[in-house]
């Protein structure tokens, strides 16, 4: 069923297992024993980075499919994607897989694109068994989008620190205990930042914009959530967020968080406003979220991935940074 | 919806953190001076020990001393951490040029020795090389004209 935006899906569509990996400094935060797997070192043994972040990839699906004891031919279709350039890490982790695959790009709001996609695939039967995963790493995104690693550069206030990880979770309409009931497909909303180390300003219009769609399309209203989380807005970006709820008369109050705020000690291992990445919601829930949704912490969450979807050519031609969002409703099913 | 937004953008201005300029200058002012008396002293060194030495030798000594530290401490992963720390201070400093040389050199070589290293080992200090070789054009044709006009 379609409310504008929203979908609310007709059937359970159920997650049915998750698993993450964290690199080093993510295992040295405080979600760091959620993690399924903590990377030793960034570089796994591979001679780049880019190799070491799809040797990060694959693990962390061959890790969900040795949790739930399945093999790659029980999965219909893989929606997969990350930040380097045309998706390539995510293309190439799906060589080491016989699985129809879809790749996708939304910045780091892609976790929240796949599952939204998964799920729409599973609910109009088209598939029994599916898996959405993205990954993140701080060198590549790093190189891709900023200086050289050892280039001795100063980072301003504003920036916030790439996700090293992967989170991937599998979808399927019988096994269990927390179901995705309902999300807003967000649009692209820009409202004029051009800096590009202010990626949380970039992208909390964005946010709002898909939180109240959300609200207004599911007749809910914040109290109704134990949890709402957006993605990678940071510490600046999430006060943002909220001020611009507190325009249209929301407070969002304790019941609101940044996946990139939880997942660092933002000031104790200097990563200036928090986490980003396409890992960043993706690690937060398959390791932290889900877990305390199944143990009963949290019944009803919505997770607001967000996407800061630039390019280092539109940045250096002057264009404004359009943010989207994506938001994704999970329910204990009791 | 999707025009800049005037309001937004006040808002943004006025609500997010900004850079402690206090802080940062205070910390670039020490790095860089500190960079600044490492080359006095190792001039100061090479005029000891090359005793008959001319002045231009020593210097040139010395830059090359400098940039040769400065790449190594890149490659070890120490000169983006003094960077991090000292921002301008470390940048201007010839030792700042070489990092910024020495760094793409190293992030790129993965893609090759011509179309990795070489296309990309200019990719931080090309600015720094065109406005440096087109100003001292500059430069030169002005002293060329000056000293024509005033030695007739």
């Amino acid at each position: 069923m379609r409310n504008g935006r929203t979908i609310r899906f007709r059937s359970p569509v159920l997650i049915e297992a998750t698993a993450a990996t964290g690199g080093v400094k993510e295992c040295e935060g405080p979600l760091g024993k959620y993690f399924d797997y903590c990377l030793k070192d960034d570089l796994l043994g591979q001679k780049s980075h880019e190799l070491a972040e799809i040797k990060m990839h694959i693990g962390t699906i061959k890790r969900l499919l040795n949790k739930t004891k399945l093999k790659i031919s029980d999965i219909d279709f893989c929606f997969a994607g990350d930040l380097m350039d045309e998706i390539e890490g995510a293309s190439l982790t799906m060589r080491d897989f016989d699985v129809g695959f879809f790749g996708l790009y939304n910045a780091c709001s892609t976790f929240a694109e796949a599952l939204i996609l998964g799920a729409t695939m599973l609910d109009a039967g088209h598939a029994s068994r599916v898996i959405c995963s993205t990954s993140s790493h701080f060198c590549t995104a790093e190189r891709q989008y900023r200086f050289p690693l050892e280039y001795g550069s100063q980072r301003p206030p504003l920036a916030q620190w790439t996700v090293t990880g992967s989170g991937a979770t599998m979808l399927n309409k019988r096994f269990g205990k927390v179901a995705v009931v309902s999300a807003t497909v967000g649009r692209v909303v820009d409202y004029g930042v051009t800096d590009t180390n202010d990626m949380g300003a970039a992208m909390a219009p964005a946010a709002r914009d898909t939180l109240l769609n959300h609200l207004a399309n599911t007749d809910s209203r914040p109290e109704d959530y134990d949890l709402i989380a957006t993605g990678d807005l940071g510490e600046a970006g999430s006060h943002l967020m909220r001020l611009l709820m507190r325009e249209e008369g929301i407070e969002l109050g304790e019941r609101y968080v940044d996946c990139g705020a939880l997942i660092f000690n933002r000031v104790a291992q200097d990563v200036g406003q928090g986490g980003s990445g396409a890992a960043c919601s993706a690690t937060v829930f398959n390791g932290y979220l889900h877990r305390k949704m199944t143990e009963g912490m949290y019944r009803r969450v919505l997770l607001i991935p967000t996407g800061a979807l630039l390019s280092k050519t539109s940045a250096l031609q002057g264009e404004s940074i359009p943010g989207i969002a994506h938001a994704v409703c999970f329910e204990r099913v009791e | 919806m999707n025009e800049p937004n005037k309001e937004y953008l006040e808002l943004v201005r006025r609500e997010m953190p900004r850079s402690k300029h206090l802080k940062t200058m205070f910390r670039a002012f020490w790095v860089g001076g500190a960079i600044c008396c490492l080359g006095q002293a190792i001039s100061d060194l090479y005029t000891l020990w090359l005793s008959d030495s001319d002045p231009d030798r020593i210097q040139t000594l010395t830059t090359l001393t400098l940039i040769a530290l400065s790449a190594i401490l890149t490659g070890f992963g120490v000169y983006d951490k003094i960077g991090a720390y000292g921002g301008a201070g470390s940048i201007v400093p010839i030792t700042g040029f070489a990092n910024s040389v020495v760094s793409p050199a190293i992030e790129h070589k993965r893609e090759g020795v011509i179309l990795g290293l070489c296309t990309n080992i200019f990719s931080v200090a090309g600015p720094v090389i065109v406005f440096g070789i087109s100003s001292s054009i500059v430069v030169g044709l002005i002293v060329l004209i000056f000293k024509g006009a005033f030695q007739g």
